[in-house]
């Protein structure tokens, strides 16, 4: 095997992990997105401030000498709180969904910037955190494979069982409350539940989960960042639609298994376009054209009208030689 | 056991739209009771339904509930999600019933015990023969596809599917919002005979609003007609025993008549 090969390998065994990291903890905030947007019908943007709050608390809480499990857990609170305010502004105020997220989101940005002590990126790389304990006990235990294999398996524990509470909170009698209300809230209101407390449980819940997967980025970061949460709805967005397009099924197991499996696959291709795009002329600026073009993709594939669209323009033969009845066009 | 005292609602009241969409209504709603609802469109029916459910506030008068103690309580101001516990209603769209994204026995579990649900699993193989029996009851079939999505199911399995599920929580009242008019003849035949056998296998009381005369008066124990915000006829049940199609039109047309003379002399 010459060198040329051997580096090759190499870099194509990091990137493998350094996907499922990111897809692992990305994943979380998916996870989040799913709850809100598919589970609730909800389209919350809360999740961009969220996000990087989790971050921004995390650390705040670590350079104030917070253990990092603690630090964790007021992240997650942090993200209950902001999917709260978000919740409030929708149903007390009655403001759009979209507005309602939008707003939190902007004011968010201020209120990390002051839980960072007006700082836009603090840097904690010389605390210890969870994650850096553990790449350094893989460094003295196992020196001949990569630390980062350690957090790989780390994060699919921490993610397993994050999945299976959901997973199980969604079997619950509540559970399938929340389920039904997004397909159907008349029937949640006409089972005499308010239906507004059972939806600001659920937006409270995808936004603490954000949080949490903010804090978790942060940690393998290394330094939590302000502007990190630009685009993340977006992302999850587009990690959802891509397992969904892998897993079809009503079982509710499944569907957060394609969640993670989405995750990994959005971040694949990310990772993909970062290392290979500059081949064809791409930076690291365009991420978020391919993004955007991806989840374009992904909504035109998976809806049904376009595989019947698909089918009635390629098979058929054009009725009266060549022109296109008017009502055709667009379906 | 429900009674509608001085019921009244105007829509953008003090504006040229002004729209009285119900007046003076009062009525007594017993134990016991069918109720059938006829009246032309606009005539006051789907608000007066959703005054009772709690959907829209009365502009004036007050709902009273009577409980099983006979105390009276003012329920005028509870909201829909409160009343729907011992309120129950089915629409003219069979999809507003269920949840067309989930399975059938979630569904029924959700829809098993009305209030507040817990964080507790209850839906266990007890239960699922329990929705089995009784989906039995339909004898259509869906017993042997509780794992399936609902929205796999016809409107008419649906529409059933959603009577099964409002009648096992025994309401005390149920309203049906001509809860067929969606449906084929065969089905609409289907839930119609349903909803005769629960009435009475349940004891329940309920009012049904229907286009249809005939069904007006096969069913029920007791007739109202609507309109223009008003009920103008109160049928009991031995009156209504004897009343045809055509007694029923030619009431409607004197009562009518009747208020068009009356204008007309006002005018004079």
């Amino acid at each position: 095997m010459c060198y040329c090969q051997k580096l090759h390998k190499q870099m194509e065994l990091g990137m493998v992990q350094g996907i499922l990291i990111e897809g692992l903890v990305y994943g979380i905030m998916v996870l989040g997105v799913f709850m809100e947007f598919r589970i609730l019908n909800f389209c919350d943007m809360t999740v961009d401030g969220s996000f990087p709050m989790g971050a921004c608390i995390l650390a705040a809480c670590l350079t104030a000498g917070l253990p990092p499990s603690a630090a964790l857990v007021i992240a997650f609170a942090g993200g209950l709180i902001a999917g709260l305010v978000t919740s409030l502004i929708y149903t007390k105020l009655r403001i759009p969904d979209l507005l309602a997220g939008i707003l939190t989101m902007t004011m968010l940005y201020s209120i990390n910037l002051r839980i960072m002590s007006n700082k836009a990126n603090v840097s904690f790389l010389k605390i210890p955190t969870v994650f850096s304990n553990i790449t350094k006990y893989m460094e003295t235990a196992v020196p001949q494979i990569s630390p980062d294999w350690g957090l790989v398996v780390f994060l699919l524990l921490t993610v397993a069982v994050l999945k299976g509470l959901l997973d199980l909170f969604f079997h619950t009698d509540f559970g399938l409350t929340m389920g039904a209300l997004g397909a159907n809230e008349q029937m949640i209101v006409s089972q005499g539940v308010n239906p507004q407390t059972v939806r600001t449980i659920g937006i409270c819940l995808g936004n603490g989960l954000a949080a949490l997967a903010g804090a978790f980025g942060a940690m393998y970061n290394g330094f939590a960042d302000v502007g990190s949460g630009t685009g993340v709805v977006v992302s999850g967005l587009a990690s959802l639609m891509l397992g969904e397009f892998v897993l079809r099924s009503n079982h509710i197991g499944l569907q957060t298994l394609r969640v993670l499996i989405g995750s990994i696959i959005y971040r694949g291709l990310m990772f993909f376009g970062r290392s290979y795009g500059y081949k064809i002329g791409l930076t690291s600026n365009d991420l978020k054209l391919i993004t955007g073009l991806l989840i374009i993709l992904c909504l035109a594939l998976s809806n049904a009208n376009f595989f019947a669209y698909m089918k009635e323009h390629t098979t058929r033969p054009p009725k009266n030689g060549c022109c296109k009845s008017p009502a055709g066009g667009r379906a | 056991m429900i009674t509608l005292e001085d019921i009244g609602i105007v829509f953008d009241a003090h504006t040229p739209d002004e729209n009285i969409a119900l007046k003076n209504i009062n009525l007594k709603i017993n134990k016991g009771d069918f109720i059938t609802v006829i009246g032309s469109n606009g005539a006051g029916k789907s608000t007066l339904y959703d005054v009772i459910a709690g959907r829209k506030q009365p502009t004036s008068g007050r709902i009273m509930l009577e409980d099983e103690n006979g105390k009276e309580r003012d329920i005028t101001h509870d909201p829909e999600y409160k009343r729907a516990l011992y309120i129950g209603r089915i629409f003219q769209n069979p999809l507003l019933g269920t949840a067309g994204k989930m399975r059938l026995e979630d569904n029924m579990m959700i829809c098993s015990r009305k209030g507040w649900k817990g964080l507790r699993i209850s839906l266990n193989n007890r239960m699922r023969a329990y929705f089995r029996e009784q989906l039995s009851v339909l004898n259509m079939g869906l017993e042997n596809r509780l794992n399936d999505n609902v929205n796999l199911l016809s409107g008419g399995q649906r529409q059933a599917l959603t009577l099964l599920m409002a009648v096992m929580s025994k309401p005390a009242l149920l309203l049906l919002d001509e809860h067929t008019a969606a449906l084929d003849p065969a089905n609409a035949k289907i839930v119609m005979d349903l909803t005769r056998k629960f009435a009475k296998d349940y004891g329940l009381t309920v009012m049904m609003v229907t286009h249809n005369m005939q069904h007006a008066l096969d069913y029920g124990t007791r007739l109202l007609m609507m309109d223009a915000g008003e009920i103008i006829l109160d049928i009991s049940e031995a009156e209504k025993a004897k009343l045809t199609m055509d007694d029923l039109v030619k009431r409607f047309k004197e009562i009518k008549q009747h208020g068009l003379v009356n204008d007309q002399m006002l005018l004079q």
